[in-house]
């Protein structure tokens, strides 16, 4: 175990390798999003062999960052948070693209939203594996039930759409962050995946 | 496009027609875990989906779960923090997805806080 000594800096740096699949990354950046305030939040995952590139792109309509508060994102000795004076959720999602021939960027405007897209080069030795996407889905609908998110994911021709905007509508008074409705979606997830394998492997 | 069929929802819909009255009328235990990006290195995700699968199994109407930020202890992520209805929230650190399975039986099933795993007795702020 770290010592409680190394209270705020060095625990995060002790542990990002820790960081191993992209489905963690996305998590990380969703709760960005969330701390953004955002009320609808979309997550896009797009993969494909015939152009070799595994894509992610994260868009919230939450306030956004300034002009100056976009140059220091990449920087992890910025953060806006108050209870530690390091920030690593995008340098690491930043490193991660730029390990296998890939890289992240940041569109932002103030009071609108934030998008946040990083590619990889698919078939990379260096390339994160996706990882259990399906229970960053169940985390961020559960844990948020308030807000709405959209995951699309696609394997070339393939793909699945989760929209709990939606899914709200058709369940009608039944919350969404309900155990039975949670157990399906990502059921949904890793059947899907499951079937659509053949397609990148 | 494979999606949610309608049959599952109406499944859903059956099944939680009795009870889903009782979760909007207020919970009795808020287990919040965090995630930051420490939380999230450390293991946080594994530690919710405990959460929300001892939620499941237990049939707890009244029991709600939810993430918060870098609580600034990051040496001691994954983080914990367990509200009870008329009790002091208790913070747990160093968790695991087999300790969290142990406080939701001990402390919220049971109401008895599982010390050897509270890192402190205090209050939480949720973004």
């Amino acid at each position: 175990m770290t010592s409680p000594l190394c209270l705020c800096a060095f625990g995060p740096l002790a542990q990002v390798n820790k960081m191993q699949d992209l489905s963690l990354h996305i998590l990380d950046i969703a709760e960005n999003s969330i701390a953004a305030r955002a009320g609808r939040i979309s997550i896009k995952i797009h993969e494909s062999k015939k152009t070799n590139l595994l894509t992610i792109e994260i868009s919230d309509d939450g306030m956004g960052m300034d002009d100056n508060m976009l140059q220091h994102a990449h920087d992890p000795f910025y953060t806006t948070r108050t209870t530690r004076k390091v920030g690593l959720g995008i340098p690491l999602l930043s490193q991660a693209a730029e390990h296998c021939h890939g890289q992240m960027t940041v569109e932002t405007e103030k009071g609108k939203g934030s998008t946040i897209k990083a590619s990889f080069q698919h078939d990379h030795i260096d390339r994160k594996p996706l990882g259990d996407i399906a229970s960053t889905a169940a985390v961020l609908i559960a844990g948020n039930p308030e807000i709405n998110f959209l995951f699309e994911l696609r394997r070339e021709d393939e793909d699945l759409i989760i929209d709990t905007e939606e899914l709200k509508n058709d369940l009608e008074d039944i919350p969404v962050n309900s155990p039975d409705v949670i157990k399906i979606i990502k059921d949904t997830i890793n059947d899907w995946l499951k079937q659509t394998n053949y397609v990148i492997e | 496009m494979p999606r949610l069929t309608i049959n599952d929802l109406k499944k859903i819909k059956e099944n939680q027609k009795s009870t889903f009255k009782l979760r909007e009328g207020g919970y009795r235990a808020k287990i919040t875990v965090h995630m930051g990006t420490c939380g999230i290195a450390a293991g946080a995700r594994e530690v919710m989906t405990a959460v929300l699968d001892e939620i499941s199994n237990s049939g707890a109407e009244d029991i709600i779960a939810t993430t918060s930020g870098c609580a600034g202890l990051c040496a001691r992520e994954p983080m914990a923090t367990v509200e009870i209805l008329n009790s002091p929230p208790v913070k747990y650190v160093d968790l695991t997805a087999d300790k969290m399975k142990e406080i939701f039986r001990e402390h919220i099933t049971g109401g008895n806080p599982v010390e050897k795993y509270a890192f402190v007795v205090g209050s939480e702020t949720t973004y």
